[in-house]
């Protein structure tokens, strides 16, 4: 294995409503920061780029073709793109650096998720014959898998809203958060519920915005003389998108992959974790072993702002940056698609 | 520097304009199935999946690889979704390559698919998108005035593309998998067809297919443990360029031009037309597989219409370097497939499988795909000699 360094990432401000800012406007920004940051000029002075978008967000068929426009792709560039979210456009590249055909990589990932109902359209990643006609969202989704937890015994309800209250407290000193500010327990368990077991708060906001990140091997790195966060394990691993077919108290992929990847293999100081709902980032705790030695989603996680098709890839940047600032010697990083954690992947990242 | 891998396993569904036999998840576990058949493996043998297809608008599921997983036995294993227009059954197979070309995996499967009878396939491509231009037009309406242009500079006579769209289908006669069989097909019944973008007559474009297609590859260690004669993967290479710019080249793309000079070079390939013994390339209007002689080095710019009027790429006249003997996308259209089927018809020559429309003697193979407004290119190229 080719140890592949993580250089520079750079976040759009994730925002409700990006308003009339369109796909290549929200990718430009972040691309050429990603790349600046690294000390490269151009996309010409990486081997590869790939991204990761959704069509259904766009509401159009090729939704990635646009953002080619983002790059100054002429001369033409070896590309490509995942109908997924930004961390599997990474992994992606990270097998071009392993197989030799790439010493460097840009990735990005964007969405624009604010004019459509987003959690009607995550409904359609179901069985399109026996489920999606029923039109189950995402939300209701992950209230299923709060109420099997709470049920359970596993969880209270003060465990959510304790997530919750870290997580707005940490996005405080995120620049880039939608959601921040100081809550406490009480506060929280006194407001509505929204969907039945979770309140607002319990659930990510809906995004707008894109992010980047420029990727190499250790040799290239050194030469380009940044800091930078080496990428020691990853993994990535599915199950059934058959719900009533899972155990939905606990994140069985996500195990496996924190096995492959070698999460336990050495003490974690950070973690960030694509827990788009509050019960979900203690179901991913336990699946990664996580003592109370880790700090866990010190940005606030998707909880404070959720950029679909590039949340998974934040996280990986969040740690790399905190590993770069010398904050932590080694982190992990999560990454999640699909009904109620259906696909995930981990990351762990040192320090050299 | 990257591992040997090869094609061991090769499997694909009839095509046709509805499979109502089959769900989605049907369509795609008989490809996988059939590759694993041919690969002499099961579903426990595969460390991962690799899924491609075209646009989701076209079946309606966002992100199918969620609700495919249990079809593609991949419960448990890690799952890639590629995305590339209608260059992602090439691009899949190049991600899948990597894979293992990578080391980090041994054996891996790799299914792209398109079910287009769910939806209509030509307006899903065109539909408005927001603060853009709206070009109503479908994806014939798009390239038709790139064709003219080519015709305008080569000086070409106007039944080329009759010449290939009757061609590519007296090839599908011979490939039982082949969504068209015209049995009766001649270049007049190509040319009294009716014009839809003028110079594509009906006859000269693709059809709309259901389908999907399926490949295994495995490391060279594991090599052994198929029953076939392995397609040894020699090059693979992608280029992107964007859909409009200043000067931008549209009739012959710098993109594949780049993408080709990549792959030929990983192969050891100098003249191609000599050096390949047949193409499958994607050709979803006829006056593409002109086109693309010339982009791909087969002829001079300018002249590979001289190539398909001489029968060079055709099986049935002998043609030295037989083009798309399956019969091409002219023939079967499934597009988040068809750029796979390509790869895998490549493979299935090298390794003296192919039936009918076998080249005799075939050892060294392209795939080719491409897509969005002819801007996403992706090709490699098999051998039956191991490098």
């Amino acid at each position: 294995m080719r140890d592949v360094a993580v250089i520079s990432w750079a976040q759009s401000p994730m925002v409700g409503d990006a308003g009339a800012l369109n796909e290549v406007e929200l990718i430009m920004p972040v691309v050429q920061k990603a790349l600046a940051d690294a000390g490269l000029e151009s996309v010409q002075d990486v081997d590869f780029t790939c991204s990761g978008s959704c069509d259904y967000l766009q509401g159009a068929s090729f939704a990635f073709v646009s953002g080619v426009d983002a790059l100054g792709a002429v001369p033409p560039i070896k590309e490509s793109h995942v109908e997924m979210d930004a961390a599997w456009a990474l992994y992606e590249a990270w097998l071009k650096i392993q197989m030799g055909q790439a010493d460097s990589a840009l990735v990005y990932g964007f969405a624009k998720s604010s004019p459509g109902d987003l959690p009607s359209v995550l409904s359609l990643q179901l069985d399109p014959y026996y489920l999606a006609p029923l039109w189950p969202d995402s939300i209701s989704l992950a209230g299923l898998q709060a109420r099997a937890m709470l049920d359970a015994g596993v969880i209270s309800e003060t465990d959510m809203a304790e997530v919750v209250v870290r997580s707005r407290g940490n996005a405080r000193n995120n620049a880039n958060a939608q959601l921040a500010g100081d809550v406490t327990i009480d506060e929280l368990l006194a407001q509505p519920m929204y969907v039945s077991p979770l309140r607002k708060h319990d659930c990510c906001p809906v995004s707008d915005g894109a992010s980047a990140m420029v990727i190499c091997t250790v040799e290239k790195a050194r030469a380009l003389g940044h800091p930078y966060a080496v990428i020691k394990g990853i993994d990535h691993r599915i199950e059934s998108n058959n719900l009533g077919a899972r155990d939905l108290t606990r994140s069985v992929s996500t195990e496996q992959a924190a096995a492959a990847a070698g999460v336990a293999q050495g003490p974690v100081d950070i973690a960030e974790l694509h827990a788009p709902f509050s019960h979900q980032e203690i179901i991913l705790e336990r699946a990664l072993g996580l003592s109370e030695d880790t700090r866990v989603n010190l940005s606030g996680g998707v909880l404070a702002g959720n950029l679909m098709m590039a949340a998974g890839l934040d996280r990986i940047g969040e740690v790399a940056m905190r590993i770069c600032a010398g904050e932590a010697g080694r982190g992990v990083a999560h990454a999640t698609s699909g009904a109620c954690l259906q696909q995930n992947m981990v990351v762990v990242l040192e320090a050299e | 520097m990257a591992e040997l891998a090869a094609v061991v396993g090769i499997g694909q569904t009839k095509y046709q304009t509805k499979r109502i036999d089959v769900s989605i998840a049907g369509l795609v576990r008989e490809a996988a199935r059939n590759a694993l058949d041919d690969a002499g493996l099961d579903w426990d043998d595969i460390d991962a999946v690799i899924l491609g297809k075209a646009p989701d608008m076209f079946e309606g599921v966002v992100m199918p690889e969620l609700y495919l997983t249990d079809a593609l036995g991949c419960n448990g294993k890690p799952m890639l979704r590629v995305h590339t227009a209608g260059s992602v059954g090439g691009s899949t197979a190049i991600v899948a390559a990597s894979y293992v070309q990578s080391g980090v995996f041994k054996r891996v499967l790799t299914v792209s698919f398109e079910k287009q009878s769910e939806s209509n396939a030509m307006w899903a491509l065109s539909n408005p998108q927001p603060f853009s231009p709206h070009l109503n037009a479908g994806a014939g309406g798009y390239f038709a005035p790139i064709i003219r242009e080519y015709m305008r500079r080569s000086g070409a006579p106007y039944d080329v593309g009759i010449k290939v769209a009757t061609k590519d289908r007296k090839h599908a006669l011979r490939n039982p998998n082949a969504h068209l069989h015209l049995e009766d097909i001649s270049m007049a019944m190509v040319e009294e067809s009716p014009m839809l973008w003028d110079p594509i007559r009906f006859l000269e474009a693709c059809p709309s297919s259901d389908g999907a297609c399926s490949m295994v590859i495995a490391h060279e260690s594991l090599v052994g443990d198929s029953p076939r004669a392995p397609a040894w993967i020699r090059g693979t290479a992608v280029r992107s360029e964007p859909t409009m710019y200043a000067g931008r080249e549209e009739v012959n793309p710098q993109a594949g031009r780049d993408c080709a000079a990549d792959v030929y070079k990983q192969a050891g390939i100098s003249d191609p037309r000599k050096d390949l013994d047949c193409a499958e390339v994607y050709v979803p209007f006829s006056w593409y597989e002109p086109m693309w002689l010339e982009n791909l080095g087969f002829a001079p710019e300018g002249e590979g219409w001289k190539l398909t009027m001489e029968g060079v790429t055709s099986l049935d006249e002998g043609g030295d370097t037989p083009w798309n003997c399956s019969g091409g996308v002219l023939s079967s259209n499934p597009i988040g497939a068809s750029g796979m089927i390509r790869f895998a018809e490549a493979a299935l020559q090298v390794r003296n499988d192919a039936g009918e429309h076998q080249v005799e003697g075939a050892k060294t193979a392209l795939g080719h795909a491409y897509g969005g407004g002819a801007q996403f290119f992706a090709m490699w190229i098999v051998s039956a000699d191991k490098p």
